[in-house]
């Protein structure tokens, strides 16, 4: 279990470049049966309706997951995850067309901490709207 | 109506473990689109020196017990689940959830505030494997949407 990238290889203010993320309802069907969390307001227009909500909405924890992703890939080794925590702050409306939603994230080494440890903060968006907020990332480097 | 403040503090732990299983682990990462292949490929996993397929961090998610790690079917506890929405989530590992762990996870309700016309739920999670190695430790924040009594 070793990180790809090395902790005196990184400073603060290092960015993990912008990644685009499609979400389309099948993907929002798959992560239901997945995970077990058949909400219908991910996967029918009438129960996100009857809800009061724009839209089917993806599964909060599939849009973590999806800025988790940003990381693991940067270092590569998913074990290297120490910490992350996420605030929802917008839903992301998945509309039932070929496109979907677009997720972007992005992300910048905010602190280093001891033992080969790094805090990433990831900016997460959806429509220019900021779904994530207060998302970060401990991840022990090499 | 306002959720029932008898229940934080209270305990709620899986009936049995759960277990972590080689193909959850490839539904779940294919599921997030995620290819990597410590998810997918036990080989690789092996050869990063992990005892079997790893699993993505927020897999977590899926050994709460019951729905929300909550006890949502107890009408006493006033839970409408159609009116709550996630409100934030933090995961803190010890290590990487791998197949083959058996994981006991004790949820905790540690609070219930009115925040306007919402109530706020925390709640706490703790997962232990049938061992008793403590892996992980997790806070999930829940809104339960305009179920605060209003304010004189």
């Amino acid at each position: 279990m070793t990180a790809t990238i090395g902790y005196d290889d990184v400073e603060v203010g290092t960015e993990l470049p912008e990644r685009l993320f499609p979400l389309r309802r099948v993907d929002l069907v798959r992560y239901a049966g997945a995970s077990g969390d058949f909400n219908p307001i991910h996967w029918s227009e009438r129960a996100a309706a009857e809800a009061g909500l724009p839209g089917v909405l993806a599964h909060g924890m599939l849009t973590m997951a999806t800025a988790t992703r940003l990381v693991t890939d940067w270092v590569g080794d998913p074990g290297a995850v120490l910490e992350i925590g996420v605030k929802f702050s917008s839903p992301v409306v998945v509309p039932d067309d070929d496109e979907g939603a677009s997720v972007s994230v992005r992300g910048v080494v905010e602190k280093k901490l001891d033992d080969n440890r790094v805090v990433v903060n990831l900016t997460t968006r959806c429509r220019g709207e900021k779904v994530l907020m207060a998302a970060r990332a401990t991840v022990r480097l090499s | 109506m306002s959720l029932n403040q008898d229940f934080v503090g209270r305990n709620f732990v899986s009936p049995v473990p759960f277990q972590v299983g080689r193909e959850h682990i490839r539904q779940f990462a294919q599921a997030i689109g995620d290819d990597n292949p410590l998810y997918h490929d036990v080989e690789a996993a092996k050869a990063a020196g992990y005892p079997d397929l790893v699993a993505p961090p927020t897999f977590l998610i899926n050994a709460i017990p019951g729905a929300l790690g909550l006890p949502t079917d107890d009408p006493a506890l006033g839970l409408d689940y159609a009116l709550v929405v996630h409100g934030e989530q933090r995961f803190t590992l010890r290590r990487p959830v791998v197949a083959g762990d058996e994981l006991i996870t004790t949820s905790t309700l540690t609070g219930i505030r009115a925040v306007g016309r919402n109530e706020v739920l925390v709640t706490t999670y703790r997962y232990d494997t049938t061992s008793g190695e403590e892996i992980a430790v997790g806070t999930c924040t829940l809104v339960s949407r305009g179920t605060a009594p209003p304010r004189g």
